[in-house]
């Protein structure tokens, strides 16, 4: 990158500069006649110089002044004739017009500051994203992610405001105090000396001053951006710190560095504000001079009086544009700090070659061999991890290599993957040189997993399709509003130098996926989903998932024949009493008191469990059903056994928590209110009281906490209010709720639900294991399978894919990496989640699918590479056995002793 | 079927004959009470213990596992609490349960088990009792059986 910021700016922003420029000059000409205006107002046009006796005067009339012998003054427009009224009423409209175009110049002006400014922000973001892109992989060891970002997107924000400024500025004020400057010389020639020295003084001194304040803000950044990853650093390890009990050593790291960074800070601000102070003292003094030296020649009758005033109200309007442009300087080399800090950052040595990631790369490669000569690889350190090693894999040659620990076999895996450059030796793909095939072949056709994969944090599906999204293939389609939207988008990519590929297009490579469309892909990620065992998992995912847009293919209305599929089923009698459904009209004695009501989901915080209890509809329906009076007693035998029941406890017991309607701190005060009450009775209890006892109810299940409470009369006036709840519903909340309907989709509600359609009966034994069976077969039967897992590869696996397993992140890793049907695919302990059995079954799948292409399997567990191809066998870096499994099953092969007895850790 | 019923049935069990009335409804309440078909098992042989089981009504076979297959030991009936070795000594299960028929339980966690016995002391003095007087039946048993081979 370019390291002088200047010509960085320059660069890339002169075309949008000049124009500024030009306006600059013309607004401040506009400014300057505006300025003048107001004194002929008052002279000319009120006290009527212009006209010296005559009736009318001339307006607008334009004479070029030209000297005698060129012909004398040329008139250009001979203006109008105006009488005094009216030639006041034009200069006082031309007054008015003059400031109304100024202030829309500067308008512009700073608009297009801005805009310039922000173009060049982005500009340069991206360039610094760009190069994160073509860092060698190694440098990732050593940068904190939270620093990068910070630098790309909180270091190189002010740098955004002042790109706008960084040429205008300066030409403006420089104007500005040249002409003032122009003025005291024309004045007098000694006073101008005098003034471009203290001048000299200021400029010379201040800068001077201000080095350690530069120093200090660089400080000030570095700090900072150790802050932002040190951060991060407690965020990734929070759970070691609860694991260890080093919260507080963390606490004392951290305010020992806000420490360090308040320092810093303190320390700029002092010496911002003396320097400011210097400064001050400095323009002040320049008067001081004129007085002394100017009355000094006045005195002595070489001076007059006038013009030390003319001199000294012209240095009145120098300072501040000086003072400004320093400013700017300070500014300047504040920001070509930060600029230098950040490139220097993003500079490291051993960069990617551009060309190895261009868009328009070759893609396709001819089968060939892997072949590794004579390789040495050293780490950082200079320990050599592999040594000497030659090696060639075949076109579709399964091979695997083993060893123990320390054997650099993984060191092997990473250099045929690129993920590290060899100390010496060559690695070649047939004839090409490995290390110079583009990431469009390498990437496409190539194949590499370690023990971790990556995950986005969004849907599965879109993780297991990230291998096949190299270029924008088919263009999105855009229309009407979108279309013009999408071209001003564009256009402004352009404008900012970045490319144009467009994130909405369609990525996804069919072709390399060996797939004709989008039915076929989602097929045989249904098949690889199969053949890493993955397909259970997903499976479940679908049934707890929601399906985002209820049209989805008709998602809805397929779910909804299992529905009834499944009521079938469950009428059956061995399943009779599992579960109970979702029906209008009966009370469901497993659902809570509050659910028997809404009888729907909650979409957002109005009909929510807290909330319930003061929402005004709810306890208007109540009303009416007159099932209020009911739902009180209800709550005083429920208050009253919740006293009786956890009364003795003490507080903080986990029964509270678990088990208690109650909690512990409210539990005197319902034990006050139901004493008082049974003295009273329910008729002295308050308003408050009443909704606190209906509050109670809400959570209670009959079926689950059995206190024989709900009774048929009960129940009707609970349905009662269920009709009237759902026909009375105020518009405006019928947004938040979404109704259980029979022969509708909740699509608030997950798969599973929606089949089910019913609650799982309390206590009956294994349940939920029966029932999730019989969901099992009506949707196999129904063949609904492939839609499930359709919704289910919508979930979202969460930040690094934490959401899933170590296995299933292994699983989408390798499935990833299967569905671009790479030719040759690197696995490194990829499976080191599984059990050596599970390994087996896998690796047996994984093998079937690659069809021809080849395999470098790395594994701790020999007895893995038993069925491959080919073994080779490390120790200490390198290999010491190569061979085909029969060639190798002799007594004392040094594959033997590791099938026998690993090597020792270390 | 309401706590109330449930309550009842636990004070009919030797077991908890002794214990409050308001104790016996707390742990009913926080227990689960749960429907077993003929067939189903409570428990396998050498599963993790996580509960005891009170029978409340119907009954189940106990079955060891042997090299000929399970072999049935003895049977439970209403009031029998069963399961209680595992979470007493924190080890496997060391039979099989399984309904004969219709069967209704109920289930304490090993949590609330323990739970129960450490706050209500008097709970953890019957479970005593009861294994106390379990082996002196076994004392008189193995008596007898010694006499007999003699």
């Amino acid at each position: 990158m370019e390291p002088k910021l200047f010509k960085y700016i320059w660069r890339h922003s002169w075309r949008d500069q000049i124009p500024i420029l030009i306006v600059v000059v013309i607004a401040q000409v506009m400014y300057l006649v505006s300025l003048d205006l107001p004194k002929r107002i008052v002279n000319d046009a009120i006290q009527g110089k212009a006209f010296q006796g005559k009736a009318l005067a001339d307006f607008l009339k334009f004479t070029l002044p030209l000297p005698d012998f060129l012909g004398g003054s040329v008139q250009l427009f001979s203006g109008f004739q105006l009488d005094q009224l009216s030639y006041l009423l034009a200069l006082c409209f031309s007054y008015l017009f003059f400031v109304v175009l100024n202030g829309w110049l500067k308008q512009t002006v700073n608009t297009e500051k801005g805009r310039l400014g922000e173009r060049m922000l982005r500009r340069l973001r991206f360039e610094l994203f760009d190069r994160v892109l073509q860092f060698p992989l190694l440098q990732f060891r050593k940068v904190k992610q939270a620093e990068i970002a910070t630098m790309i997107k909180d270091e190189v924000e002010p740098l955004g405001g002042f790109i706008g400024d960084a040429f205008i500025t300066p030409a403006y004020l420089g104007g500005l105090a040249a002409t003032a400057l122009l003025f005291i010389f024309m004045q007098n020639m000694s006073m101008g000396f005098v003034t471009i020295g203290m001048l000299a003084v200021q400029i010379v001194v201040i800068p001077k001053l201000r080095v350690k304040i530069l120093m200090l803000g660089k400080q000030r950044q570095i700090t900072a951006r150790q802050l932002a990853g040190r951060i991060a650093e407690s965020v990734d390890g929070a759970i070691e710190i609860h694991a260890n009990d080093t919260s507080n050593y963390e606490r004392a790291d951290i305010v020992h560095r806000l420490g360090r960074i308040f320092q810093i800070r303190f320390e700029l601000y002092q010496r911002k504000f003396l320097v400011k102070y210097i400064n001050n003292m400095l323009a002040q003094t320049t008067p001081f001079l004129y007085f002394v030296i100017g009355g000094y020649y006045a005195l002595k009758g070489q001076f007059d009086v006038g013009t030390l005033l003319a001199v000294i109200s012209a240095y009145k309007d120098l300072p501040s544009p000086i003072k400004e442009l320093i400013d700017w300087d300070q500014q300047r080399q504040d920001v070509q700090i930060k600029y230098d800090q950040v490139i220097e950052q993003f500079t490291p040595p051993g960069m990617l070659d551009p060309r190895l990631q261009h868009i328009d790369n070759e893609n396709e490669i001819a089968p060939a061999s892997v072949r590794l000569e004579r390789v040495t690889y050293h780490d950082e350190s200079g320990a050599a991890l592999a040594e000497d090693i030659s090696l060639e894999i075949a076109p579709g040659e399964h091979l695997a290599i083993v060893g123990g620990n320390n054997s650099g076999k993984e060191a092997v895996a990473a250099l045929m993957a690129r993920l590290v450059r060899p100390f010496s030796g060559n690695l070649r793909y047939g004839e090409r040189d490995l290390l110079d095939l583009p990431e469009s072949v390498t990437g496409r056709r190539f194949a590499y997993l370690g023990d971790e994969t990556y995950l986005l944090p969004v849907s599965l599906e879109e993780n297991l399709l990230y291998s096949l999204k190299h270029r924008p293939l088919r263009e999105a389609v855009y229309e009407g509003a979108d279309l013009s939207a999408f071209e001003r988008r564009l256009y402004e990519t352009k404008r900012a130098g970045s490319p144009t590929f467009d994130y909405f297009a369609d990525w996804i490579d069919y072709q390399g996926a060996g797939v004709a469309d989008r039915a076929a892909l989602e097929e045989r990620v249904r098949a690889l989903l199969i053949t890493v065992e993955f397909e259970e998992d997903v499976y479940q995912f679908g049934l707890r998932g929601r399906i985002e847009s209820t049209n989805r293919n008709g998602l809805a209305e397929e779910f909804l024949k299992a529905r009834g599929g499944v009521r079938a089923r469950l009428d059956e009698p061995q399943f009779a009493s599992l579960v109970e459904p979702f029906d209008p009209e009966h009370y469901n004695r497993n659902m809570t008191v509050a659910e028997n009501i809404l009888f729907g989901t909650a979409l957002d915080a109005t009909f929510a469990p807290e909330s319930l209890a003061t929402n005004a509809h709810l306890s208007s329906v109540l009303n009416a059903a007159e099932v209020t009076g009911d739902l009180i007693a209800l709550g005083q035998q429920i208050a009253s056994t919740m006293v009786e029941l956890f009364a003795d406890l003490p507080a903080g017991h986990p029964f509270f928590e678990q088990f208690s309607f109650i909690s512990a701190e409210d539990l005197p005060r319902f034990q006050q209110l139901v004493t008082r009450l049974q003295r009273t009775g329910l008729d002295a209890a308050t308003a408050e009281d009443k909704r606190r006892l209906i509050a109670l109810t809400f959570p209670y299940i009959e079926a689950r906490h059995r206190l024989g409470l709900i009774d048929d009369t009960f129940e009707d006036k609970l349905l009662k209010a269920r009709k009237q709840f759902r026909e009375l519903l105020p518009k405006p909340q019928a947004q938040a709720i979404e109704f259980y309907d029979p022969a509708r989709y909740n699509a608030a509600a997950t798969v599973q639900d929606n089949i089910l359609f019913g609650r799982l009966v309390y206590g009956q034994a294994q349940a939920a294991q029966k029932v999730g069976a019989v969901l099992s077969e009506v949707i196999d039967s129904l063949s609904l399978r492939p839609q499930v897992i359709a919704v289910g590869l919508t979930f979202n696996v969460g930040a690094a894919g934490k959401k899933l397993s170590f296995a299933q992140r292994q699983k989408a890793g390798l499935i990833r990496a299967l569905l671009k049907r790479p030719q040759l695919v690197i696995l490194n302990n990829t499976l080191s989640a599984f059990d050596e059995a599970s390994q087996r079954r896998l690796l047996t799948g994984i093998r079937a699918d690659l069809k021809g292409a080849a395999l470098v399997f790395i594994t701790h567990t020999a007895a893995l590479a038993r069925n491959f191809d080919r073994i080779v066998v490390m120790q200490s870096g390198r290999i010491v056995e190569t061979g085909r499994p029969a060639e190798l099953d002799r007594v004392n092969s040094k594959f033997q002793v590791l099938l026998g007895a690993p090597e020792p850790v270390g | 079927m309401s706590i109330q019923e449930d309550v009842e049935a636990l004070k009919r069990i030797p077991l908890f004959a002794k214990v409050e009335p308001a104790k016996l409804k707390l742990m009913a309440f926080a227990s689960e009470r749960a429907q077993y078909q003929p067939g189903d098992l409570l428990f396998h042989q050498g599963d993790t213990a996580d509960a005891a089981f009170i029978i409340l009504s119907g009954s189940a076979d106990i079955l060891v596992e042997t090299e000929n297959g399970p072999l049935r030991v003895a049977d439970v009936g209403p009031g029998a609490f069963v399961g209680e070795i595992g979470i007493l000594m924190d080890v496997p299960r060391t039979a099989t349960i399984r309904a004969t028929e219709k069967m209704t339980v109920l289930k304490i966690t090993k949590e609330l088990f323990f739970r129960m016995v450490t706050d209500f002391p008097s709970i953890g003095i019957e479970v005593m009792r009861v294994l106390a007087q379990r082996i002196e039946h076994m004392n008189v048993q193995l008596r007898e059986a010694v006499a007999a081979k003699k």
